[in-house]
């Protein structure tokens, strides 16, 4: 069930060429894949984020089945932790945090069920960025410091945003971290592939947007064990993660606040 | 005219120096802050929006509030106001001024806080509100600069400042919806998400800064030969009366709709706010002391004789500040971050810093209110002398 390396080429593809498209498109101007770009969808037609939306939407399906087997593992977290750079402040009021574990009642807070599977009751389960379809933390930003690629990343801009920290007021999921402090003294090996951040800023994480763009798999879905996260274009009926999504059961964190979240869990 | 401020009693000058010595202390801190990063504050993952933007919602209603004297002697040419529309001026400039501070203040990356104007994101509610508050303040500036102008050289006004004064009417209104609407527009946070907070923000508004208005007034009778005149605090007295009626009134729906619709998301806010959840209360005790203000200051407000003496209207007005300052300074911003978008209550209180930042901020528009209320007195008393 592993994709193979062509799709993941495929989708990396179409995933640059959207960001060159949206908002690199004067840093990218003749690149390699801006031609391409051109070439295939037309030269001087314009570039729209609706007609590559059609090619690529990506989302994360964590299958908890597997998931809540091993409670003690943390391996998703700890490479994400390590290649991003993340202090470690312990569990204290700075904390900073990309993807974690929670409680499976504390993640889907408003699907309480009294009665529920042994198998997920107190459970910890991974939570992180749902890098949503209507993502609030974009509409509220005021300089647009988040913002979403066309194939549906929501990134962040570390160097214009002010830390008015109203993307994190407007997240319903807990996913957004400010930088109450200096996090560089608290970074255990700093991995000078990646950047550091500066006190005053806010992050999440972006699905490993840097590894997506060079046609590799994020760090979590890659470290997994136990091939519980599966990552892919959603609008590609052949793709793995709609093969999941259509031959499973599957929740999302509050569907209901219209966001559209893109993690989809199965359980 | 800003020379009236450089001369003045040894009282005038001891009590600018005591305001001076605040905004020191406050400035040191903020010094500290802003080498350490917001970690100073109380403020967490979870709470990531503490005391200094509650404060600034809370002055934007005092700044909104001018709106109360402005209309009826502008729009209703109702002389009694007269005297004290200037006042309500000033004290609208002084407190855009500290919204700002305030602002200013909780940014983690101040030095960019430009931004907002070359990256303008007219889908964000802060870029508006930014707007409201920057246009409400030059609109005011215009219009005492000129008033006074041309009361000091005692002609009326020029005529093209009518139309200005005429569009600060809805402005003040505008500044107070706009800032109700960051908050009541994010889905994520149900105790926010009301359509009448916009309402009611405009209504404790409207009790909150006539209170503090008439105490300054009353304080001026006492302090210089200023006299705000019998019927304009008997008026101001009733606009308190009817805003903090209507400000009840709301709360109270909110309380309805919040438990008897038995939605647990909405419920769980309200239920820390008053009783505390998961045996965590921080803020209950203060709500209750809000709640109790306010019986006070409506039992004194509604019964004509009380609010006529002065003395009851005093205690009523101080009442209504407090229990409105509590409610929206603190409890409103506050609760809709507890408990967190995982259900879990994890408090927040400010730290020591971050109260001396704020009070350094409270003292900076003080400062201001004082050297403003200095210039436009001393004018008058040269103009009877």
């Amino acid at each position: 069930m592993s994709i193979s390396r062509r799709t993941i080429l495929k989708l990396a593809g179409l995933t640059a060429l959207g960001v060159t498209a949206e908002n690199y498109a004067s840093a990218h101007a003749g690149s390699t894949t801006a031609k391409i770009l051109s070439k295939a969808v037309g030269a001087g037609k314009r570039l729209t984020k609706s007609n590559l939306q059609q090619k690529v939407r990506l989302a994360m399906v964590v299958d908890l089945r597997k998931c809540v087997a091993d409670q003690g593992c943390t391996k998703c977290i700890d490479v994400c932790n390590k290649a991003h750079n993340i202090p470690d402040f312990g569990d204290s009021k700075d904390a900073i945090k990309w993807i974690w574990k929670e409680p499976y009642e504390n993640a889907f807070v408003d699907q309480e069920n009294f009665y529920m599977r042994d198998e997920f009751r107190n459970k910890m389960v991974p939570v992180f960025c749902n890098n949503c379809d209507n993502p609030p933390c974009v509409e509220v930003c005021p300089t647009q410091a988040t913002f979403q690629r066309p194939d549906g990343i929501v990134m962040m801009d570390w160097h214009r945003c002010i830390g008015c920290r109203y993307c994190m007021a407007a997240c319903p999921y807990g996913s957004r971290s400010f930088n109450w402090r200096d996090p560089r003294p608290f970074i255990r090996d700093i991995n000078p592939d990646y950047p550091t951040r500066m006190k005053g800023v806010v992050e999440k994480c972006t699905w490993c947007d840097e590894r997506v763009d060079q046609g590799l798999l994020p760090l979590c879905v890659e470290a997994c064990p136990e091939k519980a996260m599966v990552f892919g274009n959603l609008n590609d009926p052949n793709s793995e993660v709609r093969q999941l999504l259509k031959d499973n059961f599957s929740v999302r964190r509050k569907p209901g606040l219209g966001t559209s979240p893109e993690v989809y869990y199965l359980v | 005219m800003i020379e009236h401020a450089f001369r003045g009693s040894k009282k005038y000058w001891s009590w600018l120096l005591f305001l001076a010595l605040i905004i020191l202390a406050g400035f040191y801190f903020y010094m500290r802050q802003f080498s350490y990063g917001l970690g100073i504050t109380g403020m967490s993952r979870n709470v990531s929006w503490g005391l200094y933007i509650a404060q600034f919602t809370f002055i934007v209603g005092v700044a909104a509030s001018a709106v109360m004297v402005v209309l009826p002697y502008y729009l209703h040419d109702y002389k009694a106001f007269g005297k004290i529309t200037i006042l309500g001026e000033f004290l609208a400039i002084s407190s855009v001024i500290m919204c700002m501070l305030f602002v200013f203040v909780d940014l983690g990356q101040p030095f960019r806080v430009l931004n907002i104007f070359l990256y303008p994101t007219f889908h964000s509610l802060m870029f508006w509100d930014v707007v409201a508050l920057t246009g409400y303040l030059v609109l005011n500036v215009v219009i005492t600069r000129v008033t006074l102008a041309a009361e000091r050289n005692s002609i009326p006004p020029p005529k093209w400042i009518r139309p200005i004064i005429i569009i600060s009417i809805p402005w003040a209104i505008s500044i107070h919806t706009v800032t109700a609407f960051l908050f009541a527009g994010l889905a994520g946070r149900p105790f926010w998400l009301t359509a009448v907070l916009a309402p009611r923000f405009l209504a404790s508004a409207f009790s909150a800064g006539p209170a503090l208005l008439l105490l300054l007034c009353l304080l001026l009778r006492r302090l210089t030969n200023f006299d705000a005149g019998e019927e304009a605090i008997k008026k101001l007295g009733l606009i308190i009366t009817y805003a903090m009626c209507v400000n009840v009134f709301l709360i109270l729906m909110e309380f309805f709709t919040t438990f008897y619709s038995h939605i647990p998301e909405d419920a769980a806010h309200m239920q820390y706010l008053y009783f505390g959840l998961d045996g965590k209360a921080r803020l209950a005790p203060w709500m209750w002391t809000s709640a109790i203000l306010a019986i006070v200051s409506l039992a004194i407000l509604l019964v004509p004789r009380a609010r006529r003496n002065h003395r009851t209207l005093i205690v009523a007005c101080i009442a209504v500040f407090l229990s409105i300052w509590i409610d929206k300074g603190l409890g409103l911003v506050i609760t809709g971050f507890i408990p967190s978008p995982f259900g879990k209550v994890i408090q927040y209180w400010p730290t020591l810093p971050e109260t001396l930042i704020a009070a350094g901020i409270w003292a900076i528009g003080v400062f201001f209110i004082t050297i403003f209320y200095k210039m436009a007195l001393s004018i008058r008393s040269e103009l009877e002398a």
